[in-house]
């Protein structure tokens, strides 16, 4: 049954002998021990365990761990680099765009991907990407400040 | 944290802090200086006790340390949920303690080493505890400018501070800092004084903006959560769950469950649990437990409900009233009879409600996402018959509360699973678990009779409210005869219900200023003039004139075709007016919030960044249980089991918002979490009818219920 089940996770080679089946949100958070992935609803309704496989944001939630095999996946914890926020974060902290913090790294790894393919989205891109990214503390108007504020920063391509 | 030797001649006789022996309580906290406050008034306790049937630490119970690295450490038992008290109260006792902002650290919502707290709810934390803390801060500010004027030789009046650091006025060179102060000393000072107050005018950190202190944390995926704590043999639970409330376990068959490999099957009376260390296999092996229940069907779901709270026996209770009803009808020219309606409300936070529990020896430690952790660790010792001070609950960040996190069901589920497997037990619960146990806004009717003369001033104001509770009912207009009654105490709901976000005052708010508007329109009176012609309120009138300037408002009878409304209304001390623009989509019943203006008066702001967060945060939550939010059931069997139907708001719902904060400086601080929630049910029904003509009494104000009043108008 079980296998070993090789990617690179936040820049690094990882490898582990596990079930293939088991769901990525819960390798990630409890073999790993990455738990800023949330789990906020289980069914890909919600976004809080959002994360970023080959630069495409994925709810890791829906997953199984092998979907995930020889692919490149960054988790909240690997944006930062050399101890630099990643600009999505720098922003998010400047604008307060957030409060509970809890749909907070799937908002950031929705819109990391959001600017991966689309550098330089307009107001209505960011609501049409961010759609399915669930906040209760309503701080929705904030994050799209701070996804246009990042965006501004990041041209010229600096960090991605 | 380092262990110091005690060498404190002052420190007062042994005794009994938060339920923990004071040997142990300095043993964790280390040295330096405390300053021992008491939060509460006697009488604020005697309702917890009562309730509680707790003994409380009978003196000083809250307190400061300042360390001899110079930080100032605030222990306390409210916790951090989003609602931004960590970076609030770190202001206020910077300010008025005289240290920088970033020397202060909040520690919060763990019951072994913080005092006792009755819950961070009812916005209380900055209204009720922060001007105790910061009188205990600012005597604090006094046992150390003794110290130091000790230590320099010089009298008090002949010192100065800033920034944690005293001098001598005419000798800037002769100083030491509050650190050099507390180093290797163990100094306890209980105060009972009332030192004076920082003058506001002199506020170095009140008042201004400050961003959430603990974003950075947030931001990285490192604030951790009661499910992301990390221990060895960490098993993950899941517990079988009944198909509906008030269903009883008859059978359960957990053989095909056990055939799963890596998992473990606990029964201890109806608690059937699974657990593993993978959560993925609990979480299949849950499907698999076959079980039999009875069902004691309670015949009403969200359609019937109204009638069976209408029906129900109920206590009556007259909240106020002045003038007489009967008199208030004859002379009116204009009667209005109207009921309104809300439907259950679900707090569903983003995190649902998790815990984990350790149990080492005699000591059970819990994480919980509780909004209450003292009632946790009451909970704990009651259910389990242990002492109080063996349970230490700690609180990491709660994902978000809104009410809903004061029952902790779900932390004695952990307890209980960790005492019997003898391993360390997270309980996360699903989101459909969320749903099923959330103790809901509950379902509420309220019945206005009303009435004016012919100019437009209210004569009769006669408002029941039913099964919403009492908050937010009392009228804020000014009528000669008004009498407000409160009806519950039936057992109405076939399920938990429970605070949600200014609880009745939505509801109660979403009645009156829908009730406002249709006499407005009747009166043929714009409804912010016909508010401010019967309003006296002076503050009700500058927040409603402040809102109205903001949005640009313009006069004019309703239906105006604009798609303009207006609501105000007081809670938790704080004074909020609303104006909104919607578009509707006649076709399809769709509502569009385009923008919304808010004034709030909440006296004294301490962080106007936070506030107007906390106000963002209101309108857009608000605008959810206007337009969709609504618990399906039959009986005891909730229909709604994630976010595909139940709607929350979304990115592209959200109006453009704009806030104003009443500039009050001299004034005591009120609440800033929840009133900026209340208005959005009648501000949203308002604006609605000044599109449409169609006038909404159901609360939430769905496509279908649009399209109906649009029908019937």
């Amino acid at each position: 049954m079980e296998e070993t089940i090789r990617f690179e996770l936040n820049g690094k080679k990882a490898e582990m002998i596990l079930d293939p089946n088991l769901t990525l949100l819960w390798v990630l958070r409890n073999k790993f021990g990455l738990t800023g992935t949330k789990y906020g609803c289980g069914m890909g309704f919600c976004g809080a365990c959002t994360v970023l496989i080959e630069q495409e944001s994925v709810r890791s939630c829906m997953l199984r761990v092998s979907d995930a095999a020889n692919k490149k996946i960054f988790t909240i914890e690997g944006l930062a680099r050399n101890g630099n926020l990643h600009p999505v974060q720098k922003a998010f902290i400047e604008h307060d765009a957030l409060q509970c913090g809890y749909c907070t790294p799937g908002m950031i790894m929705n819109a990391v991907g959001l600017l991966l393919k689309n550098p330089e989205p307009s107001q209505q891109d960011i609501i049409k990407d961010m759609e399915n990214n669930l906040c209760r503390c309503g701080a929705h108007i904030r994050i799209i400040q701070a996804i246009q504020a990042a965006a501004k920063e990041m041209k010229g391509g600096k960090q991605s | 944290m380092k262990k110091r030797v005690t060498n404190d001649k002052e420190a007062v006789k042994s005794q009994e802090l938060s339920g923990m022996k004071r040997r142990d309580f300095f043993k964790l906290l280390g040295g330096g200086i405390f300053i021992f406050f008491q939060p509460w008034d006697p009488s604020e306790l005697f309702d917890f006790q009562t309730q509680q049937r707790r003994s409380l630490p009978t003196e000083f119970n809250a307190f400061l340390q300042i360390t001899e690295d110079g930080m100032v450490n605030c222990y306390t038992g409210k916790i951090e949920m989003g609602q931004g008290a960590i970076t609030s109260l770190a202001q206020i006792m910077a300010d008025e303690i005289e240290v920088p902002f970033e020397r202060v650290k909040m520690v919060m919502g763990d019951t072994d080493l913080c005092p006792w707290d009755g819950g961070t709810s009812g916005s209380n934390t900055i209204r009720t505890f922060s001007p105790r803390m910061r009188v205990a801060a600012a005597e604090a500010k006094t046992v150390l400018m003794q110290l130091g004027s000790e230590y320099l030789h010089v009298p008090v009046s002949e010192l100065e501070v800033r920034d944690g650091i005293i001098s001598d006025i005419r000798n800037g060179k002769n100083k030491i800092t509050y650190g050099e102060l507390a180093k290797g000393k163990r100094i306890e000072k209980h105060l009972d004084g009332k030192p004076e107050l920082k003058d506001y005018t002199k506020f170095k950190y009140v008042g201004k903006p400050y961003l959430h202190q603990d974003a950075q944390l947030k931001v990285t995926g490192e604030a951790k959560y009661a499910a992301d704590v990390q221990l060895p043999g960490l098993l993950h639970a899941r517990i079988l769950r009944p198909p509906s409330h008030g269903a009883k376990l008859l059978t359960c068959d957990v053989s095909e469950a056990e055939k799963i490999k890596g998992i473990q099957v606990v029964r201890d009376g109806d608690l059937i649990a699974i657990l593993s260390d993978d959560r993925d296999k609990a979480d299949e092996a849950i499907t698999k437990v076959k079980a039999v229940y009875s069902f004691d069907e309670i015949k009403v779901d969200d359609k019937s409900i109204f009638e069976r709270i209408l029906k129900a026996e109920s206590t009556t209770n007259i909240v106020s009233s002045n003038g007489d009803i009967e008199t208030g009808r004859k002379i009116s020219d204009t009667l209005t009879e109207s009921e309104f309606h809300n439907s259950y409300v679900a707090h569903a936070p983003m995190e649902p409600h998790a815990a984990t529990a350790m149990i080492e020896g005699d000591k059970i430690n819990v994480w919980a996402s509780t909004q209450a952790p003292y009632r946790v660790q009451e909970t704990i010792a009651r259910e389990l018959n242990v002492p109080l001070e063996t349970v230490r609950i700690r609180t990491p960040f709660v994902g978000g509360g809104f009410g809903g996190k004061s029952p902790h069901a779900q932390a004695v589920e952990a307890v209980k699973l960790a005492k019997i497997t003898g391993k360390p037990v997270v309980v996360a619960w699903t989101r459909q678990e969320e749903f099923f146990y959330d103790t809901f806004r509950p379902a509420a009717v309220v019945k206005i009779t009303s009435g004016m003369d012919k100019s437009g001033r209210i004569t009769l104001w006669d408002f029941n409210t039913f099964y919403a509770g009492a908050r937010g009912s009392e009228t804020i207009y000014d009528v000669s005869n008004a009498r407000t009654t409160n009806y519950g105490g039936g057992p109405v709901h076939p399920f938990g219900t429970g605070a949600w976000r200014a609880p009745g005052n939505n509801t109660n708010t979403f009645a009156r200023e829908s009730q406002i508007n249709i006499m407005a329109s009747k009166a043929g009176i714009d409804p912010l003039d016909f508010r401010l012609k019967n309003l006296k309120d002076d503050k009700m009138i500058a927040v409603l004139k402040a809102a109205a300037d903001k949005f640009g408002y313009t006069p004019a009878k309703n239906p105006s075709g604009r798609g303009y409304g207006v609501a105000c209304g007081t809670d938790v001390g704080t004074w909020v007016a609303h104006i909104a623009e919607v578009k509707v989509d006649k076709n399809t019943g769709h509502v569009q919030v385009v923008c919304v203006a808010c004034a709030q008066d909440m006296g004294l702001c301490i962080n106007p960044q936070g506030t107007t967060i906390q106000m963002e945060g209101c309108i857009t939550m608000g605008i959810g249980y206007a337009l969709t939010e609504e618990i399906q059931f039959q009986g005891g069997d909730i229909k709604n089991h994630s976010f595909d139907t139940y709607e929350i708001p979304r990115f592209s719902w959200v109006p453009k918002i704009d806030t104003v904060i009443m500039e009050r400086k001299d004034q005591a601080p009120h609440g800033g979490g929840e009133p900026a929630i209340i208005c959005l049910g009648a501000v949203i029904a308002n604006a609605v009818f000044d599109a449409t003509g169609a006038r909404l009494y159901q609360l939430p104000m769905t496509p279908g219920r649009i399209l109906a009043a649009i029908k019937k108008s």
